[in-house]
């Protein structure tokens, strides 16, 4: 593990350590994986969408106006962890604390719809043994929601390192890398919206 | 719950088990503590970060599982031996063709070559570690936790008993009842972890860590091999862990994906397994594959025959391995598009694999032979293998298939690619890279005993099992009528498993002798013929650094180009700096320890258990992250001294 460090002001700090190129590719490669991983998800769910034995369908359960509070939470976090990366380039540290943390707040109160969704859904006779249809639905969001809820976790560790050692090369390539990884949830909430919920409400229709 | 229903009892075998167990662990104990052995055990080995280290480690594990799976195989092999037998009862006879399958695959073939992978890939680009050394020994031990978790099951709780393919609904709480599914689920779930690790690890090292001058197409055959594994290992393995995660989720909390009840599909579970294990079956041969082409061409002492062919037949058979997963069930009504469709991609893979083979052939077609070990696999495995794919192009027919389907046919081809494949590759890449790895090389003599008792046992047990299987006789049955017809050839086939055994004991003692009267090397070309760059340092690989001097490639094989030039390998002093090398650490050692605690405890659906371990192996990956790691230099003194550079 040599260290060839490139000291180019034009090089952005998180790329400027060997370590932290190696990680920001390795991460690129992780997401990749995670990319397999959504997508079997995903398979799984369209597979079991009409398989809703006595249950409730999701044409009944569904409400628009819960998703799109949580689709608009989630995308405003990415355009705010990406004005924080900004920040982060520009070297100003505050800027980066201030965004990162506006991030964390859209996240968490993502999170907070998701959760009373579930319990909602709980409560109208729609739980993870209820029916295929239900344990694919509750695993492919839930699986989402345990990633947003990972990436509050390591974020907030990441910014006390952060707040500790101050912006190194270290510890910009780990902001960096789980801003990659943040972006990633967004990208596949999008897909979750519109697989699971449009088309759950559309199709199922009859 | 109670203890009788925690042990598993009522069986001499298991009680057996029980006892050498015991005493293996009483005897470690006292050997570790009598020749205080524990400093040396946690330093020089349990906390390491190096890639050699660890994949000795690998390797070791590999053939500890191979003991197990081939005792596996000799009690079933024992109880078909003759008609009517009464040496183990059904149950006990599903629970052992369960672990036999599994292990094999999970945990004695792929970390067997992820071991080799491990000792020789850095080496044969030129570097001085893989790119996250810290992650590699996470991967280890994580592999390592959960083939142990795995493998206490047949003394504690009992092991799985619905087929290393668990299909749906058999291995459903009502028809596997018990822990022993759980097991399987945790345990594959766990080593799977540490598997896309190094998947993801070896993608980073070979693509940004080689050598100055090493072009992708001036890589050796066998780091190319790596490369393609790992995308597929990234690509096949989270559709693994989301159907292991699935089935976890039906047998613990109640939901409904592969069960009959709620709607759910059992054929979805089918689809998943065989699109990861179909991919499983190209993780495990590629490689091979890469060590076979390296051998060839060193003991044939010619450049590899098509290099650019033989990588894109690689690239083929991983992008085909995706595509044909319904062959493996064909007659569980899918319908006849569907089948053509799979039948014809799944013969699409022989066209590439054909390449390959007739590559093999001509590197050694006017090439000066030598007949050493190494060499002697590889031409074991050419022969066999295409048995193998020939007998899988004849299950590839969708329409023929529906009549040896399930039978003895299968089993006898599957083995045949995947011992002769992959078994022969560990063997080979085993005694040629063994001088890498310990500074001597294994005993010739003895090694050729070992490839004649068990090539011949192996062709002894497998190829009666053709005609066998075209006699109709189910795999999976434990016992079968005299009336059949079928004893003599199972008769045939289980001494050839026992030759097999035989084999593999000759191997153990040839490991044991050479420890003890191999000559010891000083030079780092072992058999005076390598091409690929790990042959260009010491043997064995100095511990820490690998080359003290970063080599230049300037084309394939450079290891011959300074052979024949008559080059000075020996580093010039002026060229020595301090190497940056990174700290060993404890935390991967523990944090699988406590995927052990949280995996048994899921097992037994003691949740506070499962949360306890789960909890643990946050608080490791906070301490992780929260570490430094800045590592450590070797300094210039260090590196003259191990080079014995005496200016």
């Amino acid at each position: 593990m040599a260290h060839a460090e490139v000291h180019d002001h034009n090089t952005p700090l998180e790329y400027q350590s060997e370590t932290g190129r190696l990680n920001i590719l390795g991460f690129w490669i992780f997401l990749g994986a995670e990319i397999a991983l959504f997508s079997t998800l995903f398979a799984t769910y369209l597979v079991l969408m009409y398989r809703t034995a006595d249950g409730p369908t999701p044409h009944e359960l569904f409400e628009l106006k819960g998703v799109l509070i949580e689709t608009f939470l989630l995308l405003t976090s990415s355009f705010t962890c990406g004005i924080a990366i900004h920040e982060m380039r520009k070297r100003n540290r505050k800027g980066l604390f201030v965004w990162m943390i506006i991030t964390l707040l859209l996240g968490a109160g993502f999170l907070g719809y998701e959760i009373y969704e579930f319990v909602t859904y709980v409560h109208e006779g729609a739980a993870l043994g209820t029916s295929a249809f239900w344990s694919g639905f509750f695993v492919i969001v839930g699986t989402h929601g345990l990633h947003v809820t990972m990436g509050i976790a390591w974020i907030t560790l990441i910014l006390i390192q952060v707040a500790r050692r101050g912006l190194t090369p270290q510890t910009s390539a780990k902001v960096f890398i789980s801003s990659l990884y943040w972006h990633f949830l967004d990208v596949v909430w999008i897909f979750i919206f519109t697989a699971v919920y449009l088309t759950g409400m559309v199709l199922h229709n009859g | 719950m109670k203890w009788d229903e925690f042990f598993v009892t009522g069986d001499p075998l298991i009680y057996g088990a029980d006892v050498s167990i015991g005493l293996t662990v009483i005897g470690l104990l006292f050997y570790l503590t009598y020749f205080k052995k524990w400093q040396w055990l946690w330093k020089e080995w349990l906390t390491t970060v190096d890639h050699k280290k660890l994949g000795i480690m690998y390797i070791a594990s590999a053939v500890l599982m191979l003991f197990r799976g081939g005792v596996d195989a000799l009690l079933m092999r024992t109880q078909l031996a003759v008609p009517d037998a009464k040496f183990l009862d059904a149950q006990h006879y599903n629970e052992i063709f369960t672990t036999h399958g599994t292990i094999m695959i999970i945990f004695m073939a792929m970390p067997f070559l992820i071991g080799l992978i491990n000792v020789v890939i850095p080496l044969q680009i030129g570097a001085r570690d893989v790119a996250f050394p810290y992650l590699n020994a996470v991967s280890f031990w994580t592999f390592f936790i959960g083939a142990m978790l795995f493998n206490i099951s047949f003394v504690i709780g009992g092991s799985p008993s619905a087929g290393w393919t668990a299909y749906m609904p058999l291995a459903g709480n009502e028809l596997s009842p018990g822990p022993g599914q759980n097991y399987y689920l945790l345990g594959l779930q766990i080593a799977g972890i540490g598997t896309l690790l190094t998947g993801i690890n070896f993608l980073v090292t070979i693509l940004k860590m080689r050598a100055p001058g090493m072009t992708l197409f001036r890589m050796p055959m066998f780091t190319w091999s790596a490369l393609i594994t790992m995308v597929i290992i990234v690509f096949a393995f989270p559709i693994l862990t989301v159907a292991l995660a699935l089935m976890t989720f039906d047998r613990l909390f109640g939901a409904h994906f592969f069960t009959l009840q709620g709607a759910g599909m059992d054929m979805l579970w089918a689809n998943l397994f065989w699109l990861w294990g179909h991919p499983e079956v190209y993780i495990v041969i590629l490689p091979a594959f890469g060590m076979f082409s390296e051998i060839i061409s060193t003991f044939a002492r010619k450049v590899l025959f098509g290099y650019k062919a033989m990588v894109w037949a690689m690239v083929l058979i991983a992008a085909y391995s995706f595509l044909v997963w319904v062959h493996h069930f064909f007659t569980m009504g899918s319908g006849a598009a569907v089948n053509t469709a799979f039948s014809i991609s799944t013969m699409l893979i022989g066209i590439p694999t054909g390449i390959k083979i007739f590559n093999w052939l001509f590197t050694m077609y006017k090439g000066k032979i030598s007949f050493t070990t190494p060499m002697l696999w590889a031409l074991g495995f050419i022969v066999n293998f295409v048995v193998g794919g020939v007998t899988g192009v004849m299950l590839a027919m969708a329409a023929a298939d529906y009549q040896y389907h399930n039978t003895y046919f299968l089993v006898s081809h599957f083995h045949y690619v995947l011992i002769a494949g992959t078994v022969f590759g560990c063997f080979a890449g085993l005694v040629f890279w063994y001088p890498k790895m310990f500074g001597y090389k294994l005993n010739e003599r003895i090694g050729k005993w070992v490839f004649w008792l068990f090539m011949i046992g192996f062709n002894v047990c497998f190829f009666p099992q053709y005609f066998l299987g075209l006699d109709g006789m189910p795999r999976r049955v434990y016992t079968y009528s005299a009336a059949s017809g079928w004893g003599d050839l199972n008769m045939v086939s289980t001494v050839g498993a026992f030759l097999m055994g035989i084999g593999f004991l000759a191997l153990v003692y040839n490991i044991y002798y050479s420890f003890r009267y191999s000559e010891r090397e000083n030079t780092g070309d072992s058999w005076g013929l390598g091409r690929t760059l790990e042959w260009a340092t010491t043997s064995a690989v100095p511990p820490h650094y690998n080359f003290a001097v970063t080599p230049t490639v300037e084309g394939l094989d450079p290891v011959v180009a300074i052979r024949n030039d008559k080059k000075e390998v020996t580093p010039k002093l002026a060229d020595i700096k301090p190497i940056h090398m990174p700290d060993n650490s404890g935390v991967p050692f523990v944090m699988a320890s406590f995927f052990f605690v949280a995996g048994f405890g899921l097992v037994f659906e003691w949740y506070w258990m499962g949360i306890v371990g789960l909890i643990g192996v946050f608080i490791t990956l906070i301490i992780r992250s929260f570490d430094k790691n800045e590592g450590y230099y070797v300094s210039v003194d260090e590196i003259k001294e191990t080079e014995r550079i005496t200016v």
